[in-house]
């Protein structure tokens, strides 16, 4: 499988490896610098392994300092830059390329300061998203973006891609969290964007860097907002014979003037591969299965769920299960959080990212549904309901690669689909290598090209993770004319 | 300022057009919404006036998908109404500036996203940039350049959206924004605390707000000695919390619930209790808020002054004497201090022509910002000079 282009390695670049890896040497100990076939392997791919480039070494710094000297060091040497944090991209946005050193930020870990008074945390970049809320948790605080993989993936990798989770339609995604960064620019600078204070002034820096996927500089300190936790949560299960009357109950129960906290929707394929792993109680005689969950004290949650409830009857609910304990919430919550690492287990897959004007969700999971068949292969659906960004897992043998390009293409029209009727290709995963040759999809010329010019605004010479997000071909430099 | 001309273009395509015309004439561009802000920013020099005042009209509302999108002049008054009608609100307050510049004219959407314009609610639902998801707007090469969209989740491409939410109109003209919207709250509960200085009501507010109760509302207005809190939701959630917050403030008093009909929020986001008289300077303070209260001492320490505490503190609008530098060199010095950054909102046009209106940058972000308005306005046409000397 090898539909996605990467550029040529530069060979005045691969020749002066040895050289390269000296200079590095001079800037960092060794037990920071990777260098061996061997160990450079761990770093070849992320979580989207179908694809992977061995790099030409790994810095693996451990001061915002030393992020400087290595980034300085390859641009005066001109060498591309992959930024890398726990490597779980499920779009290649960590995948380097032979002719890049990988600057990870997996040994900057520390958490520097927790202020409940000010509710805030300011924390090294390669800390993983899990780790903040459980430094916090003491005192009854959370870090509110909850990607799946936040048991692994760093602060650094969730502001670059602008990471998302089944809990932001209560409380946003990355982007509404973080107060202000640490970053060290394309030739060395390092610069503080944002701060403590809840706007920073000036142009929003801070927006333009959160989901700029590594192309504008590498984060390496973060203050993140931290928010204290509701008294109690408690998801509830809620079976419906077909997937459109789900849709209108998520519809219906948004209509009421309710937003829980989250509202996920699985489809009879998912609620099987998930029941199998999590053993979490999901009813397995229904097409459609919705997870809402509510926040508040114990009054508080039995009044707001009395109200789901009675909107969900009126639109043919035919399960209603309620979590009678914390074991029984976690169990729900694992079910849908290893979605992905469930259906690995029965099938290689690729996973889907669009997302969709909610409204046309009864079309566009029919639409789905044909499109795999007519390459013969299968799809689970797992996504945030409340809103529209999908996640069909299309399910495919990775030895077969026949099947494999069907499975790609099978994606790729899937998420044309959701450009069509309004939405767009990536709601939370980013577009890495995965969707870059789709951005003509949903960008025109000059979309595009203002995107570049700031980009290059930051990066003149394309040095940051350059083969990602934009297109191969005609790439715009700046207009400041420098 | 000297003009010749106002346009008023009535069509994205006539957008396109004007701005065209005007960066082919090499003219100098002032970009308006309604004018109820204009006496915000450096003043500066255009050739040219391109207001939205034309580019109306509600582009979308689909209330069950919770976002609105609208051409960049629609009146913010239309917006609320449509809003409204739906059982739905802008979640994150937009402050109206006529109390504060004695304008006339009609707020538009358009610079509610350009100004990033949020109101009390900010502390709890996010910035206008936090629910801004998509813009359209014209380039300084006359081009009509689009980022998000109408869907919640994106992360495709660049977020531009973001970059536009309070650039003030430096970055193009917008012609068509989105945002998304959240329910109208059933009932609304407000709660006093009588008597408090500021340090202590900057404490009880941040009690309050490290609560499991989710206020939407967190303030002082210092001169009156009264800090209001704001819970909302379904009744009986409002009054179960406010019986809880009223135990976990006890120590600061009694926490009285006012009746429902009294408004102070609208007050509260518009400066109304320190916006006159309209000769003073006003200071439009951000701050972490543990700093805020012991930041206004430091600066009333050495001028009079009124201040309203909002977001829990961390926005601070300071009212003093405009004369000389209106403060600005020993403000500055405090909000540094304390971590934070001002913005001169309202002070005489000489006033704003010699000192710094936004918050000095450091070099680095200095330089960025300029390379990033070139990267829009490679001409440097549009709102030259508006929020620093030569961007």
């Amino acid at each position: 499988m090898n539909a996605i282009a990467f550029p040529k390695p530069d060979p005045g670049i691969m020749e002066r490896r040895e050289t390269i890896v000296a200079g590095l040497a001079v800037l960092l100990p060794p037990e920071c610098l990777v260098t061996t076939e061997d160990e450079r392997r761990a770093f070849e791919t992320d979580a989207f392994t179908a694809y992977r480039r061995m790099p030409l070494a790994v810095a693996l710094p451990r001061t915002t300092n030393e992020v400087a000297a290595v980034m300085a060091y390859c641009h005066r040497e001109g060498v591309p830059v992959v930024p890398r944090g726990a490597g779980t991209s499920l779009a290649g946005g960590a995948i380097p390329q032979e002719d890049a050193v990988v600057i990870g930020v997996s040994k900057m870990n520390r958490i520097l300061d927790i202020n409940f008074g000010d509710r805030i945390a300011h924390v090294q970049a390669g800390v993983t998203n899990l780790a903040i809320t459980n430094a916090v948790a003491t005192e009854g605080f959370f870090y509110a973006p909850d990607p799946s993989s936040q048991l692994a993936c760093t602060i650094a990798g969730n502001i670059a891609m602008n990471s998302g989770g089944a809990h932001c339609l209560k409380y946003g995604v990355t982007t509404n969290n973080i107060l202000g960064v640490t970053m060290v620019l394309v030739d060395g600078t390092v610069v503080e964007i944002g701060g403590e204070a809840m706007d920073a002034p000036g142009y929003d820096l801070l927006g333009l860097v959160c989901g700029s996927e590594g192309q504008l500089g590498i984060i390496t300190e973060a203050h993140v907002r931290i928010l204290r936790a509701a008294e109690g949560a408690r998801p509830v299960l809620f079976g419906f014979p077909t997937s459109v009357e789900a849709g209108e109950a998520v519809a219906a129960i948004i209509g009421a003037g309710i937003v829980p906290v989250a509202m996920e929707f699985m489809d009879k394929p998912a609620i099987e591969i998930c029941e199998a792993f999590a053993k979490a109680g999901y009813p397995m005689d229904v097409e459609a299965l919705l997870i809402i969950e509510v926040e508040g004290s114990e009054e508080e949650m039995d009044a707001a769920l009395a109200r789901i409830i009675a909107i969900a009857k009126t639109h043919g609910v035919k399960t209603i299960k309620e979590s009678k304990s914390a074991m029984e919430t976690a169990a729900i919550w694992k079910g849908r959080k290893s979605a992905f690492g469930a259906t690995g287990r029965i099938a290689d897959y690729i996973c889907m990212d669009g997302t969709i004007p909610t409204g046309q969700l009864p079309h566009v999971l029919k639409r789905i549904d044909e499109i795999v068949k007519s390459y013969g292969l299968r799809v689970a659906n797992v996504f945030h309901a409340g809103d529209g960004n999908l996640h069909p897992l299309i399910l495919y043998n990775c030895n077969d690669p026949v099947e494999a390009r069907k499975a790609e293409d099978a994606g790729n029209d899937i998420l044309k689909l959701c450009v069509e009727v309004g939405g767009c290709l990536t709601g939370e995963h980013g577009v890495g290598i995965e969707k870059r040759d789709l951005m003509r999809h949903q960008f025109n010329e000059a979309d595009l090209h203002q995107q570049m010019r700031v980009r290059a605004a930051f990066d003149d010479d394309w040095i940051l993770n350059p083969a990602k997000v934009f297109p191969l071909d005609g790439r715009a430099r700046d207009g400041a004319g420098r | 300022m000297s003009e010749a001309r106002v346009l008023r273009p009535a069509s994205e395509a006539e957008a396109i057009e004007t701005m065209r015309d005007a960066l082919a004439g090499n003219m100098p561009i002032r970009i308006a919404g309604g004018e109820t802000r204009g006496g915000i920013g450096r003043p500066m020099q255009s050739a040219v006036t391109i207001s939205t005042a034309a580019l109306t009209g509600i582009t979308l509302y689909e209330p069950s998908e919770m976002v609105i999108g609208a051409r960049a002049g629609t009146p913010l008054a239309e917006i609320e109404a449509a809003l409204a009608a739906k059982g739905q609100m802008l979640p994150f307050e937009p402050a109206d500036y006529r109390t504060i510049f004695g304008s006339s004219g009609e707020p538009t959407i358009g610079a509610v996203a350009a100004g990033n314009i949020s109101g009390p609610r900010r502390l709890w639902a996010g910035a206008a940039r936090d629910s801004l998801i998509g813009v359209r707007f014209v380039n300084g090469s006359g081009e009509i350049i689009k980022s998000g969209g109408r869907v919640m989740k994106n992360v495709t491409g660049l977020d531009l959206v973001k970059l536009q939410a309070g650039a003030w109109g430096t970055l193009g003209l917008l012609t068509e924004v989105v945002f998304k919207v959240s329910p109208r709250p059933e009932t609304v509960a407000t709660l006093v605390l009588h008597g408090l200085d500021d340090t202590s009501a900057v404490a009880a507010m941040s009690r309050a707000i490290s609560s499991p109760f989710e206020i939407t509302g967190a303030a002082h207005v210092a001169q009156d000695g009264k800090t209001y809190l704001r819970i909302e939701g379904f009744a009986d959630s409002v009054a179960y919390r406010a019986g809880a917050l009223g135990k976990l403030l006890a120590d600061y008093g009694t926490l009285e619930r006012l009746d429902a009909g009294i408004d102070v929020w609208s007050g509260i986001r518009d400066a109304a209790p320190v916006a006159l008289p309209r000769e003073r300077a006003l200071w439009r303070i951000s701050v972490k808020p543990s700093l805020a209260a012991g930041m206004v001492s430091t600066i009333r320490a050495n001028r009079t002054c009124e201040t309203l505490y909002d977001w829990g503190g961390g926005l601070v609008w300071l009212a003093t004497e405009a004369s000389g530098d209106a403060g600005e060199r020993q403000i500055r010095e405090a909000v540094r201090h304390a971590k934070g950054h001002a913005t001169l909102v309202r002070a005489p046009d000489s006033v704003r022509a010699s000192v710094p209106v936004f918050e000095p940058e450091a070099a680095a972000i200095a330089a960025l910002t300029r390379r990033i308005k070139a990267s829009i306005d490679p001409s440097g046409l549009i709102n030259p000079g508006l929020m620093h000397a030569g961007l």
